[in-house]
C-alpha cells in the first residue's frame, strides 16, 4: 500500500470493525457533550455579559434534581461504554478453536517470527486471510509491544512470560507492525509489516520453505543438550517421560497439581527446581542463559509433538489452553 | 479606585537583602521563590519539546540521533511532571494564597515550608544538571527491566533527584493539611472555605499518601540496578509488571495532584468573573474529595495490555468510569454558575472558560481510554499523548495561567496589561489545539508514541502539530515578557481590583508580611456576591 494521508485507519480484522463501532459511538457522545458545554457557556457568557440588561433576579444556588440528572446521565452512558468495551475485550481474549500457532520473539530491536511449518522471518509476518491465527509471544530482553493498528490489536511482549494474541484478518494486503512499548534507542525502528494473503497463496508461500519446523529444531536441541539421557521413556529413567505430557495434569511432589502448558514447561527449563514432579528428585540443572527464547519455544514445540502412545490424556482443556491432543504436524 | 496606591510597607519591600529572601519563612516570599524556579524549569522542559517537535516535522530522524531524541522526550516528561506541574499551583498559588484564604498569618510550619523549597531546588538542580549534561533515555515512566538493567544512561542519578524532590511535595502537603485544619479564622467553617482551599486540601492528601510509593519504587530500581537484587528483571527472578503497578499507584494519583488545584483555581475564577455564588458548592467540594479517593483505585487502566489478568482489567475499567463522574459534575456546576451571572471577559476568565472546554475534551477522551477494547488499540499511541496533554496543559496549565493573571495584582500590586493578556490567552488556546488535536487523529491511525522515526503517511498531521507547538511556544513567551514589564510599568492595582470576594482581597496589594492587620472574622459563606458591586476601576 502506498503511504497516503488518511484520517481514519483501514479496517482489516474482525476486531477492527467491532472496535470502530464502539469508538464512533463514543465519538458521537463526546462531540455532543463538548458542543453542548461550549454552546451553553457561550450562550450564558454573551447573554449575561457585564452591562447587559437582563433578568438576574433570584439566581439559583443549587438544584438537587438537576445535580441528580447530570450525575445519572453520565453514569449511565459510561456504564454502557464499560460493558460494551469489556464484552469486546473478553471476546478478543477467547481462543478461536483450531487456530494456527505462530511463535514471535521480540528483542532489541527486531521481531523474529517462527511458523509451525518451519518458515521463519524477521520483521515480517505472513498470515492467511479469513482464518484466525494465534501468536505466542515472548521477549528476549525488555518489554516490547506487538501492535497492528489496522487490526486494532496490541499486546505487551514480556520477558520471562508468554503472551497470547489472536489475529482475525478479513482483508488481504500489507499492514503495519509496530513496537508500541518504548524499548530503547531504536524503538521506532522495531517495525515491520504483516502480510495477509489468500489461503492458496499463503500455502504456496509456506511451501517455499527449506527451514526446519520448530519441533524438529527442538528435537535437535533436545539431543544436543543431552536431555534424553534423563528424560527417557523407560521405567528406570531418572526424570519423568515427556511423552504425551503437553496439556496433561501433572502431580507435583508438594501434593499440588499443575497443567503442563507452555508456561510450566518454560519454567521447568529455566528454573527446574521450582516445581518437582511427584516421585522424582530435583536433579535437573537450569538452562537459563544456555538456551535463548527461540530455543525454549522449539523444545516446547518438540515436547508438544511427542504424542501419547496408548492411554488418552486426562483433563479437558480449560481456559485459554488448547486441547492437549493437538500437535503441529 | 483610580487613586489606588501601593502600600508603603509590604512583604516585598520589608527587607531588600538577598539573605532576607533565602532565609525567609514568609509563605508569600516562598511562593515567589517557587514561581521563579518553576518558571525556569518550565522553559527548560519546553525547550526540549521545541527540539523534538522540530525533529518530528519530517519522518526520518534527521535533526538528532535516536539516543538524543529519546533523552529529549524523557527530559520533557520528567521536568514538566515533577519540576513544573506538580509544584505549579500548590507550591506557588497554594503557598501564596492558602494562608490568606483561611485568614492566617502564615502556614502552620513556616520553616518546614522553606525547607521544602530547598529540597525542591536540590532535587531540581541536580536532576536537570544530570539530564542536560548526561541525559537519561527511559521515558519519564522508567519502565523495567529497561530502566533497571538495560539502559546505559544516567538512570540512577535521575532517580535520586526525583526521590529527593518527592520530599518537598510531602512537606508542602503536610503543611497545607495542618494549616487548613488548625488555622482557619473565626467563623470560617469548612463549608465556608473557598473551593480553592478544598482542592488544595484534597491534593495535599494525595501528595502525602502517594509520593512515598514513588520513593519506594525508585529505591527498588536503585537496589536492582546497583546491587543486582532481582525485583523487576525476570532474568534475576523479578517481575517487570510489578514495577508498573507500583509506578502507576503513584503516578495516576499524581495526575490529580496536577489537576485538582487547577479545578480549585477555576472555581475561584468563574465566581469572581461572573459575580455570582458558585452553583452547587458542596457538589464541587465533595467531587474534589471523590476524585482524590477514586484516583487511588484506577491505576491498572494504564496496564490493560501489560499482561495483567483480564478480570483485573475489567475492575480497573469500571473504576475509571466512576472517576469520570465527579469530573462531569464539576463541569456542569461551573457552567450553571454562569447562569444569571454578570460575566466579564477578562484574561483570567478566558483561561477559565478555555479550561472548561479543553478539560471536557480531555476528560471525555479519558473515557475512551478507560474502555477496554478501545484502549487496546490506542494504548501507547499519540491518542494517549493528546489525551494527557489536554488534561495537563489544557487543564492544569490553563488553570495555572488563569490563576497567575488573577492573583498577579495581589502578588505584585500591579496589573498586567489586559490587552496583551487576552491576546496571549487566545494565542495559547489556538496553539494548544493545533498542537494536540491532530495527535488524537494520529493516535487512532496507530502512530505509537516515543517514535523518533515514523512512516511517511503520518507526516501531514505531525507538521500540523509542530506548527501548533511553535504558536504555543510564542504564546508562553508573551506573558513572560509582559509580566516582567508590569512589575515596573503596570497600572497600580489596589487591594481588590476585580471586586472579588475572599479574604485575600481584603488586604492591601501587595499584602503586608503578616497578611492581616487584625485576624478577620468570617460571617458569610464563600462567594457571597448577592449584592453586585459597581465595576472596579
Amino acid at each position: 500500500m502506498e503511504p497516503q494521508f488518511r484520517l481514519f485507519p483501514e479496517q482489516a480484522s474482525v476486531e477492527a470493525q467491532r472496535v470502530d463501532v464502539l469508538y464512533l459511538f463514543q465519538l458521537g457522545v463526546g462531540v455532543f457533550f463538548t458542543a453542548l458545554i461550549c454552546l451553553v457557556i457561550f450562550y450564558f457568557a454573551i447573554k449575561y455579559r457585564r452591562g447587559a440588561k437582563v433578568d438576574r433576579s433570584n439566581p439559583p444556588k443549587k438544584n438537587i434534581p438537576l445535580e441528580v440528572v447530570w450525575t445519572v446521565i453520565p453514569l449511565a452512558l459510561t456504564m454502557v461504554m464499560f460493558g460494551w468495551g469489556a464484552r469486546l475485550f473478553f471476546d478478543s481474549q477467547r481462543p478461536p478453536l483450531g487456530a494456527d500457532e505462530i511463535y514471535v520473539v521480540g528483542k532489541q530491536w527486531m521481531w523474529k517470527v517462527q511458523h509451525p511449518e518451519g518458515k521463519s522471518e524477521i520483521n515480517e509476518l505472513h498470515i492467511p486471510v479469513g482464518r484466525p491465527v494465534k501468536l505466542k509471544l515472548i521477549s528476549e530482553d525488555v518489554i516490547h509491544s506487538f501492535y497492528v493498528p489496522e487490526f486494532r490489536v496490541k499486546t505487551d511482549v514480556l520477558p520471562g512470560r508468554y503472551s497470547t494474541i489472536w489475529l482475525n484478518p478479513t482483508k488481504t494486503g500489507r499492514f503495519h507492525l509496530f513496537c508500541a512499548e518504548y524499548c530503547g534507542t531504536d524503538h521506532s525502528k522495531m517495525i515491520g509489516h504483516v502480510y495477509v494473503m489468500e489461503p492458496a497463496e499463503y500455502s504456496k508461500w509456506l511451501a517455499g520453505t527449506i527451514d526446519q519446523p520448530p519441533h524438529v529444531a527442538g528435537e535437535l536441541l533436545f539431543e544436543r543438550f543431552r536431555c534424553n539421557t534423563c528424560h527417557r521413556d523407560t521405567p528406570d529413567a531418572r526424570c519423568p517421560s515427556l511423552r504425551g505430557l503437553f496439556g496433561r495434569q501433572v502431580a507435583l511432589a508438594d501434593g499440588s497439581n499443575v497443567i503442563a502448558d507452555e508456561k510450566y514447561l518454560r519454567e521447568s527449563i529455566v528454573n527446574p527446581n521450582s516445581k518437582i514432579v511427584q516421585g522424582y528428585k530435583p536433579l535437573m540443572p537450569t538452562y537459563q542463559g544456555q538456551l535463548n527464547e527461540q530455543g525454549i519455544l522449539q523444545i516446547i514445540a518438540y515436547i508438544q509433538s511427542l504424542e501419547q502412545t496408548q492411554e488418552p490424556p486426562a483433563p479437558a482443556a480449560t481456559e485459554d489452553r488448547q486441547p492437549p491432543t493437538e500437535t503441529n504436524d | 479606585m483610580n487613586e489606588a496606591r501601593i502600600p508603603d510597607r509590604h512583604y516585598l519591600n520589608a527587607d531588600f537583602s538577598v539573605w532576607s529572601w533565602f532565609f525567609t519563612t514568609d509563605h508569600k516570599r516562598i511562593a515567589i521563590l517557587y514561581l521563579i524556579s518553576i518558571t525556569l524549569f518550565f522553559f527548560v522542559g519546553g525547550a526540549a519539546a521545541v527540539l523534538f517537535r522540530l525533529e518530528l516535522m519530517t519522518p526520518p530522524g534527521d535533526l538528532v540521533i535516536s539516543e538524543t531524541y529519546n533523552k529529549l522526550f524523557t527530559m520533557h516528561g520528567v521536568i514538566m511532571v515533577w519540576f513544573f506541574l506538580i509544584p505549579s499551583i500548590p507550591a506557588v498559588m497554594g503557598n501564596f494564597l492558602l494562608p490568606m484564604m483561611v485568614g492566617a498569618r502564615d502556614v502552620a510550619f513556616p520553616r518546614l515550608n522553606l525547607l521544602s523549597w530547598y529540597v525542591f531546588m536540590v532535587g531540581g538542580v541536580f536532576t536537570i544538571t544530570v539530564m542536560v549534561t548526561g541525559g537519561v533515555d527511559t521515558g519519564w515512566t522508567f519502565y523495567t527491566p529497561y530502566s533497571s538493567t538495560y539502559a546505559n544512561t544516567h538512570v540512577m542519578t535521575t532517580a535520586v533527584g526525583i526521590f529527593i524532590v518527592g520530599f518537598s511535595s510531602i512537606l508542602t502537603g503536610i503543611n497545607f493539611i495542618v494549616t487548613t485544619h488548625t488555622m482557619r479564622a473565626p467563623g470560617l467553617t469548612w463549608f465556608r472555605l473557598p473551593l480553592f482551599v478544598w482542592a488544595q486540601y484534597a491534593t495535599s492528601l494525595v501528595m502525602v499518601l502517594a509520593t512515598p510509593v514513588l520513593a519506594i519504587t525508585l529505591a527498588l530500581i536503585a537496589v536492582e540496578r546497583g546491587l543486582g537484587v532481582g525485583i523487576f528483571d525476570p532474568a534475576l527472578g523479578g517481575d517487570p509488571v510489578l514495577f508498573q503497578h507500583l509506578f502507576w499507584f503513584y503516578s495516576h494519583p499524581a495526575v490529580y495532584i496536577m489537576l485538582l488545584p487547577a479545578m480549585g483555581v477555576v472555581s475561584e475564577l468563574i465566581t469572581s468573573f461572573s459575580r455570582k455564588r458558585i452553583f452547587g458548592y458542596s457538589f464541587i467540594a465533595f467531587s474534589s474529595v471523590a476524585i482524590a479517593i477514586f484516583g487511588f483505585l484506577v491505576w491498572g487502566h494504564h496496564m490493560f495490555v501489560s499482561g495483567q489478568s483480564m478480570y483485573a482489567g475489567m475492575v480497573f475499567s469500571f473504576m475509571s468510569m466512576l472517576v469520570a463522574i465527579p469530573s462531569a459534575i464539576k463541569v456542569f456546576n461551573w457552567t450553571a454558575t454562569l447562569y444569571k451571572g454578570s460575566i466579564s471577559w477578562d484574561t483570567p476568565m478566558m483561561y477559565a472558560l478555555g479550561f472548561i472546554g479543553l478539560f471536557t475534551l480531555g476528560g471525555l477522551t479519558g473515557v475512551f481510554l478507560a474502555t477496554l477494547a478501545v484502549d487496546v488499540h490506542v494504548h501507547d499511541t499519540y491518542f494517549v499523548v493528546a489525551h494527557f496533554h489536554y488534561i495537563m496543559v489544557g487543564g492544569a496549565v490553563m488553570g495555572y495561567m488563569g490563576g497567575l493573571h488573577f492573583w498577579w495584582p495581589k502578588m505584585t500590586g500591579r496589573m498586567y496589561p489586559e490587552g496583551w493578556g487576552r491576546f496571549a490567552a487566545i494565542i495559547i488556546f489556538v496553539g494548544f489545539n493545533l498542537t494536540f488535536f491532530p495527535q488524537f487523529v494520529l493516535g487512532y491511525l496507530g502512530m505509537p508514541r516515543r517514535y523518533h522515526v515514523y512512516p511517511e503517511e503520518f507526516q501531514v498531521l505531525n507538521v500540523m502539530s509542530s506548527a501548533g507547538a511553535s504558536i504555543l511556544g510564542v504564546g508562553y513567551l508573551i506573558p513572560l515578557g509582559y509580566m516582567i514589564w508590569s512589575l515596573r510599568y503596570g497600572k497600580v492595582a489596589g487591594p481588590n481590583c476585580w471586586g472579588a470576594k475572599g479574604l485575600e482581597w481584603q488586604t492591601p496589594s501587595p499584602p503586608p508580611t503578616h497578611n492581616f492587620e487584625q485576624t478577620p472574622v468570617v460571617t458569610e459563606e464563600a462567594y457571597d456576591y448577592s449584592i453586585p458591586e459597581a465595576s472596579p476601576g
